[in-house]
C-alpha cells in the first residue's frame, strides 16, 4: 500500500499491527477523545517516599509484557533509565517496551536488554547512539516505533501508548510528589516532556537525587500525579545534561545560509510587531537567531514569543525586551535553567501544549517562522532527519514534524553538500516531515521555495536572493559530489515512523551492509 | 612511473583524502578504501584511484586511501601527489 | 569598464573543502594561494590540487587568481606550467619587480591570463611604473604591507600610518595606468570595527579594493567599497538629467539648481557601473 506521499507501506506490520496510513499533514484533526486513566487513591497518612528503585518496581505491579516510560531532560547525563532497568533485569521481568521521549549514547546498556529479550519494544522522539545502530540492525524483537515531541504526547493522551509505569527523573522532589528541574546537582529547567507520562502512566515513579522540604516551589509536575518517590545518590552528571555553550557559528559556510535565511524572514512579512519564532540549538540555527535579532532591534520591532527548546541566546533576547515570552519545554544550557527559574515571562509548556495535534491548539499552531535542519531533502520537500546517509537511525523528528505542521513559514536550512553527500535527492531515505508543510529550503548556493507556496514565491521574487527550482538546486548538489549510488535494504522493518496525528508516514527497513 | 619508496599525500581533514601507496612486487594494483562516504562513492572513488594510476603508467602499487569526503578531482590530485613523491 | 573587484579573499591551496566553496563567500575575486599558505612540504600536492579544480569544478562567476610561488624559487615557475592547463582568470605575482613580470608574460602570453603583481618592497614600490609597463596583462597591483614593512625594517601597526606613502603611492600609480590598486589586507580576522576603519583608509586614499583574509571580512569591504543607496540615487538622478538635457539639446546641464559638469557626470555613471556589477541595481 501507497500511502498519500507514494511511501509504500505493508498491509500489516509484524509485531506492529495494521498501520493507519498517512493521508496529509491536517487530514485527521478533526476530533480526538483522551482516555481515561486509572489510578489508585491516596489517603491521608499513607506515605509516598520508597527505600529503593526495587522497591517501587516492586510496588508499581510491574510485570512482563508491560510499558515502562522515561524522559530525556537529562539527555546524555541521564543516569535514571540505566538503574532502573539494572533492577528490572535483578527482578527477572522481561519483554518490556522502553517508552523514552528520547534515547541517547549513555543509555547503551538497552542494546544488551534488547539481546537478552528484556526489552523488545521502544518508543523514542529521537535515537542516537548504540541503541539507534542496534536497533537499525534489527537487534529489538519489534519495529521500534519514532513518535514526534507533540505525537508522542498525542499518543500517551489517547491511549496508543499506554503506560504501565513512568519513571521521572526529578531534579527535585519533595516527599509528596511535587517536582521541579530547576534545583539541585541535575537541574535541567522545565520538564515538559514529562508531563503527558506523569498525568496518563498508570503508575508514577519520582526518582531524586534532592528531595526537598514539602512543598516543592516551583512545581512543575505536581503531587496529584505521583505515586511514589525514590531517593538515590545521583540522577544525572551535569556534564551530559547540558549540551555546553551553544555559540552562533563561525563557520562562513553556515552564516551565509544563515544571513539569507534572516533575508527570507524579513521578506516573508511576518517580521513586525508580534512575531514568534523557533529555532534549535544548532550553531546555524542560532546565527539566524542572531541576525533575525539585528533587525528586530534595526526596526524596533516587538516579538511574541519564541518556542522549543531554550537557549541563552533567546534568553537573552527576552531579556532585552524583543520577545515577550519564552515557551520552554526544554532547557538547553544552565543559563536558561536559571532564568526559568527566576522569570515569569520564562514559561515551561508540557508536550501536548507544544505539538499535540489532538488537542485544542498546540503552541505550535501559533508560530509564525520555524527554522528547522536536513539530512536529506526530496523533490517533494519530503524532508528525513530520522535515518543518517548510511541508512542507519541517528535522529528522529522531535519536534520537526509538528512545527514545520504549525508554523506559518517552515525553513528548512542546510549545506548543499556535506562530506560529499548531495543533501538535497530524488528519493529521501526516510520520510519524517512531509513536504506539504515545508516551504522553503536555503542552502549555500541557492534557496528552493515549495511551489505550493506561490505567494512566497511572489514575496521573494523582487529580492536579490538566488532562487531556484529544487530540482535545480539537486543538479548543482551534483554537479560537485557526483550522483551517489542508492543504498539497499532488506524487506525487514525495523523501525515505524509515525506522523503526529498516528498515522505511518514512513517505515525504515534494515539495511544491506 | 614505478613506485620506488613508500610516500604519502594529503590530510585527514574534511573533503580530503589522505593517500599512501607502497612498492609491491609485481602484484599490480591493490586499493584498501576507508571512506566516510563508502556506501554512496566507494566504488567511485576506487575507480578514479585506479584511472589515475592508469593515467601516470603505475602498474603495481599497494595504495591506502582514507576518505573524508573529497570530490573526484581532489583525490586525483592526492593520488597524483603521492606517486611522484614515491618514484622520486 | 574594469571588472569590480571590492574584494579579493585569500584561499589556502592546500586546503580542498575551501577550494570547493570558493565562489559562496560572496568576493568579487579568490586569491588561491600556493605560496605562503602552504608549506614547503605541500608544494606540489598543492599546485595538483589547486590545477585539477580549476579544471574540473564550476566555481561561477567568481574571478579565479592564483598566487604563485615566487620567481625566485623553481616552484614559481612549475606552479605557471601547471597553470597554464588550468586556466586561471589571473595569476598573482608574489615580490614583483619589472624583470619578474616580464618572464611570467613571455609564459603566458598566448593565453588569456591576467596579472597581479604584489607590490611588497620598497623596490617594488620605487620602480611599480615600470612593473606595470612590464606587461598589458596587468588588471590590478596589490600592496602587501606585511612584507613591505619588514623589508623597510619598521614597525607595522594597526593604524598605519607607516603604510600612508605606500598605499598613496600604489593608488596613484594605478590610477594613472588605469589599473586596480587592492589594499593590504587587515589581519586582526576578530576585529570587524578596524577592519572598516582600516579599509576606509584604504578608500579615501584611493585605492579600488581589498584583500581578505577570512571570508568574515567580505561582507564589511564589500560595504565599504560599494556605493550606498543615497549615492545611487543621486547618480540616476544626474544620468537622468543629463540625458534629459542632451534630448532636448541644452549645453548647460543643471539639476536642482546646480550646474553639473563633465567629471559630475563621469563620476556618477562609474557609480551605478559599480552598482550594476555588485547587484545593487
Amino acid at each position: 500500500m501507497k500511502n498519500s506521499i507514494g511511501r509504500e507501506i505493508p498491509e500489516h506490520i509484524e509485531n506492529y499491527g495494521t498501520p493507519k496510513l498517512y493521508e496529509g499533514p491536517f487530514e485527521n484533526i478533526i476530533e480526538a477523545t483522551r482516555k481515561q486513566p486509572v489510578f489508585n487513591c491516596v489517603k491521608p497518612g499513607e506515605e509516598k517516599v520508597l527505600e529503593s528503585i526495587r522497591e517501587a518496581i516492586e510496588k508499581s505491579g510491574l510485570k512482563d509484557g508491560m510499558t515502562i516510560s522515561f524522559h530525556h531532560h537529562l539527555r546524555n547525563g541521564d543516569k535514571v533509565m540505566n538503574l532502573v532497568m539494572e533492577e528490572i533485569v535483578k527482578l527477572g521481568i522481561r519483554n518490556l517496551t522502553v517508552a523514552a521521549s528520547s534515547i541517547f549514547p549513555v543509555n547503551q546498556p538497552l542494546v544488551k536488554y534488547m539481546g537478552e529479550g528484556i526489552v523488545t519494544g521502544i518508543c523514542a522522539n529521537y535515537m542516537s547512539g548504540p541503541v539507534a545502530d542496534a536497533v537499525s540492525e534489527g537487534k529489538l524483537k519489534y519495529p521500534a516505533i519514532m513518535h514526534t515531541h507533540g505525537g508522542r504526547a498525542r499518543a500517551i493522551e489517547s491511549g496508543d501508548l499506554h503506560i504501565d509505569v513512568a519513571f521521572i527523573a526529578s531534579p527535585a522532589a519533595d516527599s509528596y510528589g511535587n517536582i521541579n528541574g530547576v534545583e539541585g546537582p541535575s537541574a535541567c529547567g522545565t520538564l515538559g516532556y514529562a508531563v503527558p507520562d506523569a498525568m496518563y502512566a498508570d503508575k508514577t515513579v519520582a526518582v531524586t537525587d534532592n528531595i526537598v522540604e514539602y512543598p516543592a516551589c516551583p512545581i512543575d509536575i505536581s503531587q496529584e500525579y505521583i505515586d511514589y518517590i525514590v531517593k538515590i545518590d545521583s540522577i544525572g552528571d551535569p556534564k551530559g545534561i547540558v549540551s555546553g555553550t551553544t555559540q552562533v557559528t563561525k563557520n562562513p559556510i553556515d552564516l551565509k545560509i544563515a544571513k539569507m535565511t534572516a533575508e527570507i524572514i524579513e521578506n516573508s512579512g511576518l517580521l513586525k510587531d508580534g512575531f514568534s519564532f523557533q529555532t534549535g540549538a544548532g550553531g546555524t540555527s542560532l546565527a539566524v537567531a542572531a541576525f533575525v535579532k539585528e533587525k528586530m532591534k534595526e526596526q524596533n520591532i516587538k516579538g511574541s514569543f519564541a518556542a522549543g527548546g531554550i537557549t541563552r541566546f533567546l534568553v537573552e533576547m527576552l531579556e532585552e525586551g524583543l520577545f515577550k515570552s519564552l515557551f520552554d519545554v526544554q532547557c538547553f544550557d544552565m543559563y536558561s535553567i536559571e532564568s526559568y527559574g527566576k522569570n515569569m515571562r520564562h514559561q515551561a509548556m508540557s508536550a501536548s501544549m507544544y505539538g499535540n495535534p489532538h488537542n485544542k491548539g498546540a503552541v505550535v499552531n501559533n508560530l509564525d517562522v520555524m527554522i528547522l535542519g536536513a539530512t536529506e531533502v526530496d523533490m517533494d520537500f519530503n524532508v528525513n532527519v530520522t535515518t543518517s546517509s548510511n541508512g542507519n537511525i541517528m535522529g528522529g523528528s522531535g519536534g520537526h514534524s509538528d512545527t514545520a505542521a504549525g508554523s506559518k513559514l517552515a525553513i528548512v536550512v542546510t549545506k548543499l553538500i556535506k562530506g560529499r553527500l548531495p543533501i538535497i535527492v530524488d528519493d529521501v531515505t526516510t520520510v519524517t516531515t512531509p513536504g506539504e508543510t515545508v516551504d522553503i529550503i536555503v542552502t549555500e548556493r541557492g534557496i528552493a521555495i515549495n511551489p505550493r507556496r506561490k505567494d512566497l514565491i511572489e514575496k521573494l521574487g523582487d529580492t536579490k536572493l538566488p532562487i531556484y527550482t529544487i530540482e535545480e538546486l539537486k543538479e548543482m548538489a551534483e554537479s560537485f559530489s557526483g550522483i551517489p549510488e542508492s543504498l539497499e535494504f532488506e524487506d525487514e522493518i525495523v523501525g515505524v515512523v509515525e506522523y503526529r496525528d498516528g498515522t505511518v508516514i514512513d517505515v525504515i527497513r534494515k539495511v544491506i551492509n | 612511473m614505478k613506485i620506488l619508496k613508500p610516500a604519502k599525500a594529503g590530510t585527514l581533514e574534511s573533503s580530503d583524502i589522505y593517500i599512501t601507496v607502497y612498492p609491491n612486487d609485481g602484484e599490480g594494483i591493490n586499493i584498501k578504501l576507508e571512506s566516510i562516504v563508502m556506501k554512496q562513492f566507494g566504488s567511485q572513488i576506487k575507480k578514479v584511484i585506479t584511472e589515475t594510476l592508469g593515467e601516470l603508467d603505475v602498474e603495481n602499487v599497494d595504495v591506502v586511501a582514507v576518505d573524508k569526503g573529497a570530490l573526484d578531482c581532489t583525490i586525483k590530485a592526492r593520488v597524483e601527489a603521492a606517486v611522484r613523491r614515491s618514484s622520486l | 569598464m574594469n571588472k569590480l573587484r571590492r574584494t579579493m579573499l585569500f584561499i589556502p591551496g592546500d586546503n580542498p573543502g575551501m577550494i570547493q566553496n570558493a565562489d559562496v563567500f560572496g568576493a568579487d575575486s579568490v586569491i588561491i594561494d600556493l605560496e605562503d599558505a602552504v608549506g614547503a612540504t605541500e608544494k606540489d600536492s598543492s599546485r595538483l590540487l589547486v590545477r585539477n579544480a580549476l579544471m574540473n569544478l564550476d566555481l561561477g562567476i567568481v574571478e579565479t587568481v592564483v598566487r604563485i610561488n615566487g620567481m625566485d624559487t623553481e616552484e614559481g615557475v612549475e606552479d605557471i606550467n601547471a597553470l597554464l592547463l588550468a586556466k586561471p582568470d589571473g595569476i598573482m605575482v608574489p615580490k614583483a619587480t619589472e624583470e619578474y613580470i616580464k618572464i611570467v608574460h613571455e609564459i603566458i602570453k598566448e593565453t588569456d591570463i591576467i596579472l597581479f603583481p604584489i607590490i611588497e618592497g620598497a623596490y617594488s614600490l620605487e620602480t611599480v611604473t615600470d612593473i606595470i609597463r612590464a606587461s598589458d596583462r596587468i588588471k590590478g597591483v596589490l600592496f602587501g604591507a606585511e612584507d613591505f614593512t619588514a623589508d623597510m625594517g619598521i614597525k607595522r601597526t594597526k593604524e598605519g600610518s607607516e603604510i600612508f606613502y605606500a598605499r598613496n603611492r600604489i593608488a596613484t600609480v594605478c590610477k594613472a595606468f588605469g589599473v586596480d590598486a587592492i589594499d593590504t589586507p587587515f589581519t586582526d580576522t576578530n576585529d570587524e570595527k578596524g577592519l572598516e576603519k582600516d579599509t576606509l583608509v584604504g578608500k579615501s586614499l584611493g585605492m579600488t579594493g581589498k584583500a581578505a583574509i577570512n571570508p568574515r571580512q567580505i561582507e564589511i569591504i564589500n560595504g565599504v567599497y560599494s556605493p550606498t543607496k543615497e549615492e545611487i540615487d543621486e547618480a540616476m538622478k544626474i544620468i537622468n538629467a543629463a540625458e534629459k538635457a542632451a534630448e532636448e539639446g541644452k549645453g548647460v546641464i543643471s539639476l536642482d539648481g546646480k550646474m553639473i559638469d563633465a567629471p559630475i557626470i563621469s563620476r556618477a555613471e562609474k557609480v551605478v557601473e559599480i552598482a550594476k556589477q555588485a547587484d545593487l541595481i
